[in-house]
């Protein structure tokens, strides 16, 4: 079996599934029943000054699917709500007990340099692998100057990166908020400041759903709501995109990246993987699921490794990269076209009217003389947009084949249809 | 049209249940046991079950199960609807196209229509969404403040409709709503034809087809008149006087016959006349029960007789066919039904004699053995014998021509027995149309009434106002 243990940003662990910093990280009980399970670490529910913050309640809400599977979750809880002398000395006891689990801790103190000051060495002496630092948290603490507030403007990021390297030894993980308009700005900073990861993304401001009786968002506290941060499958795409541009950015190029959002399966971790990321943290799938769905992630991905000759997480880690770039420099005489296996289809006609209406009419609907439907591409219209390979209900059965158009690569930069081509 | 005498006997020549079958013993379990086993045969959606049903459909584009519902109800419509928890928007869907949407749901074929058309009735997809029960659930949970279709201004037009069955009903609906006022004429003491008096009683249980004509009443413009039978108290002469137009249902009336001696003899019945007597008694212990019996014929009425004798206690039911298997017209699931209920069934093997005890009443039957010789049906020469206390005939209903006596109804042209109509469900009369089993267009179901009767109101409808826009 291939090889799952990492060293990351310094820390090593034997599996890169961590569990991200949250409500299944508050306390030792969780923590130990996580090693339990197989999670090859932990990020420590965020630490902050006494008195530690207080909960509302209620405070999750859910987006769901048409067979009401969670797409994603929204939560408006704080940092921890239980005293930092607590906290340490739980993670204290937790690390002595579990010593090769890597056990980072959450920390999220105002933003001025004596405060940075003066809980680094009390995390530090509790033996922990390293520290990430919470800029990403969006509702609550923003508005006491801490989390996202710090998160959304790079000096800060860059600024307390510096404080905590110059305090303490512990490698320095910087958790970066989305709710930005350019993520690569946000790591640089952190790279700036000395940061020996960063890790995304930290949970997108939502508002999920209204109750529509009570004329009130979810989820509800009396009869007010308010934004939440919003996480789980839903939100991979999002993450994957900024993983994928800070991997790809020269400014931050080698810096380790741990992957978050949305991950609940071997797959989901692979793909973080092979753009770029060193470890990932799971947390709404472990919500949903418990800390079981650990076993069938890390089977999945070894036996996954090993069918493709991959031996260590290294060996494909960043491979979709470098095939990842910027529109401009994509092939404009690369041509697929939609091909309907008539055999596996089921004669829906669910790709037609998509086609039909929304797209380029590119889906014959014929008629056959026993009343039954055949479904066929209509070669000389499809532009190879793959929505009806989309909306198909049926696994394989639409193939966007690549054509061969005997055209040259030809990138926009230099095709003659653009004005502002650069000169060849 | 003041009211006639009420006729004394529907069928004259039919032996009542209770003349044929006196002497039969009654069942020997009370009635709240014998009820259990007439309730639902297939138990109504939850919501949660209802919810994961609709999310399995498709909503298919042009889809192939509304091409296959010849009452042509949008059904991704509607079961989009329901998962959008929209049960009232899903039933009006379903009612505007079709009115007894709620009994056809629980009767119709849905196995050889809409659920075999669904693109999902294919093994990759493990099994068709269960668009019969879906509609069901959306029809049943309605909670409408008023009747969700409202009436158009009164045309001053009068229409006949012979017959309040699935197909008058459905007619008479649509009429209304598009302003008309209708009298239906009617020979029973209820409303629903078969559903009321023919549709197996766990198909269609309690009062529902009582509580489903009161809902398409409830549209206002519809009388109802009782004991109205064309060709005795009523002819069709009269009604074209005295109506702008007239619209037939009169189903099917009698029963084919075998042909054979002693036809007549007690034991012997028509399972039609069983099915209307099981489905009106108010005290299951009171119908007589041939613990030994024998169903003739392949269709779905013979597999509900059979079922309903088994259920009621007879311990040896057999259905026989003189053909194969492949030949019945009783769909795989009504088979299914039969095998489950302990019915056995023969095949390859016609009726040759009755068989009388000295009582002269019914003890048995003689069968010749068939076989397909040269592209026929003949006989092979071998004969047997079943024992039976009573032998249901299920071998088809026939139109009765009684109704069609008078000279305006021999004037009608005909498809063999019955009444022939075109496409829009015009007789060769004018102002006459009519619909449902009693023409030949389409198949011998519910759903296929109910689709004639919507159309031919609404050529009436076109043919009426065309007529008072010329004027």
């Amino acid at each position: 079996m291939a090889d799952l243990s990492i060293e990351f940003a310094g820390i090593k662990a034997p599996n890169p599934f961590w569990l991200a910093s949250a409500p299944p990280t508050d306390k030792a009980y969780n923590v130990v029943r996580a090693y339990q399970a197989g999670w090859g670490g932990v990020v420590w529910k965020t630490l902050g000054e006494d008195p530690a913050a207080v909960n509302v309640s209620s405070r999750y809400s859910a987006h769901y699917g048409v067979n009401r599977e969670v797409m994603g979750i929204n939560n408006i809880e704080l940092i921890t709500d239980r005293s930092l002398e607590i906290n340490l000395r739980e993670i204290t006891q937790v690390k002595k007990d579990w010593p090769d689990r890597a056990l980072i801790v959450s920390l999220m103190v105002p933003c001025v340099e004596e405060s940075w000051k003066a809980i680094l060495p009390l995390v530090e002496a509790t033996g922990a692998d390293g520290i990430e630092l919470n800029f990403g948290c969006p509702h609550g603490m923003p508005e006491r100057g801490m989390g996202a507030a710090v998160g959304q403007v790079p000096e800060y990021v860059e600024q307390v990166t510096r404080w905590c390297k110059t305090y303490c030894s512990l490698p320095v993980i910087v958790k970066l908020t989305p709710n930005i308009t350019d993520i690569r700005q946000s790591a640089r900073a952190a790279h700036r400041g000395g940061a020996d990861a960063v890790s995304l993304i930290n949970t997108i401001n939502s508002i999920t759903s209204v109750d529509l009786e009570r004329m009130v968002a979810n989820p509800i506290v009396g009869d007010m709501s308010t934004h939440g941060g919003y996480c789980g499958s839903a939100v991979k795409p999002i993450a994957l995109n900024m993983v994928a541009e800070i991997a790809r950015d020269p400014a931050t190029h080698g810096l380790p990246i741990c992957g978050i959002g949305g991950i609940g399966s071997w797959r989901d971790a692979a793909e973080f993987v092979a753009l770029g990321c060193g470890a990932v943290q799971v947390c709404t799938a472990a919500m949903l699921h418990g800390f079981r769905i650990v076993d069938e992630m890390k089977d999945g991905l070894s036996r996954w490794m090993d069918s493709q000759g991959y031996r260590s997480l290294q060996e494909f880690q960043g491979r979709a990269v470098g095939h990842t770039t910027d529109w401009k420099y994509l092939d404009i005489n690369y041509q697929v076209v939609a091909k309907i296996d008539q055999a596996a289809c089921i004669s829906c006609g669910r790709c037609h009217i998509a086609c039909e209406d929304t797209s380029h009419q590119a889906i014959a609907n014929l008629k056959q003389a026993d009343g039954s439907h055949r479904y066929e591409v209509i070669d000389a219209e499809c532009v190879g947009c793959n929505l009806c390979q989309i909306t198909c209900p049926v696994q394989d059965c639409i193939e966007m084949v690549p054509q061969d158009t005997g055209k040259p690569f030809l990138d926009w930069l230099h095709d003659p249809r653009n004005p502002y081509r650069e000169a060849s | 049209m003041e009211g006639k005498a009420f006729p004394k006997k529907i069928k004259k020549e039919e032996p009542t249940v209770i003349d044929s079958l006196n002497h039969l013993p009654r069942p020997n379990q009370n009635h709240a046991s014998l009820a259990e086993h007439f309730s639902d045969l297939a138990p109504p959606l939850t919501d949660r079950q209802a919810v994961l049903e609709a999310s399995r459909c498709l909503y298919c584009y042009d889809a192939p199960c509304v091409n296959a519902c010849p009452s042509e109800i949008d059904i991704p419509s509607f079961i989009r609807n329901i998962h959008q928890e929209n049960v009232q928007g899903a039933a009006q869907k379903i009612l505007s196209a079709n009115i007894l949407g709620g009994s056809c749901a629980r009767v119709c074929p849905t196995e050889i229509l809409c659920q075999q058309a669904c693109v999902r009735n294919n093994h990759q997809e493990c099994a068709p969404v269960l668009i019969g029960l879906l509609q069901r659930y959306a029809v049943d949970h309605a909670e409408f403040q008023q009747h969700p279709f409202q009436r158009a201004a009164s045309t001053g037009k009068r229409i006949a409709v012979v017959g309040a069955g699935p197909a008058g009903l459905s007619c008479a609906h649509r009429l209304a709503w598009h302003g008309h006022d209708v009298v239906i004429f009617e020979a029973r003491e209820k409303a629903g034809g078969l559903n009321e008096y023919g549709i197996a009683k766990y198909k269609l249980v309690d009062d529902f087809a009582q509580r489903e004509v009161d809902f398409v009443l409830q549209i206002g413009g519809i009388e109802i008149r009782h004991g109205q039978v064309l060709g005795d108290n009523l002819s069709l002469a009269e009604l074209q006087q005295q109506f702008d137009a007239v619209f037939l249902g009169l189903g099917l009336n009698t029963v084919r016959q075998l042909g054979l001696a002693s036809e007549g003899a007690p034991g012997m019945l028509a399972a039609t006349e069983y099915i209307r007597e099981l489905r009106q008694a108010d005290d299951l212990t009171t119908l007589p029960v041939a613990d030994r019996c024998i169903v003739l014929g392949a269709g779905n009425t013979a597999i509900d007789m059979a079922v309903q004798m088994a259920r009621l206690g007879a311990r040896d039911v057999n259905l026989v066919y003189r053909r194969g298997v492949e030949d019945m017209g009783a769909t795989e699931h009504e088979q299914h039904i039969a095998k489950e209920n302990q019915v056995r069934l023969l095949t390859w093997a016609q009726p040759e004699e009755v068989l009388l005890d000295d009582q002269g009443r019914v003890c048995g039957m003689r069968f010749a053995r068939t076989h397909m010789c040269d592209g026929r049906l003949q006989p092979t020469g071998e004969t047997f014998e079943l024992a039976a206390d009573a032998i249901f005939k299920a071998i088809g209903q026939a139109f009765d021509d009684s109704a069609l006596s008078d000279s305006s109804g021999q004037q009608l042209a005909r498809d063999g027995e019955r009444i022939r109509v075109d496409e829009q469900l015009r007789t060769s009369l004018p102002g006459v149309y009519a619909g449902g089993d009693c023409t030949q267009l389409g198949q011998d179901l519910t759903v296929q009434a109910v689709q004639h009767g919507k159309l031919a109101a609404e050529a009436m409808h076109a043919h009426l106002m065309l007529n008072v826009e010329a004027a």
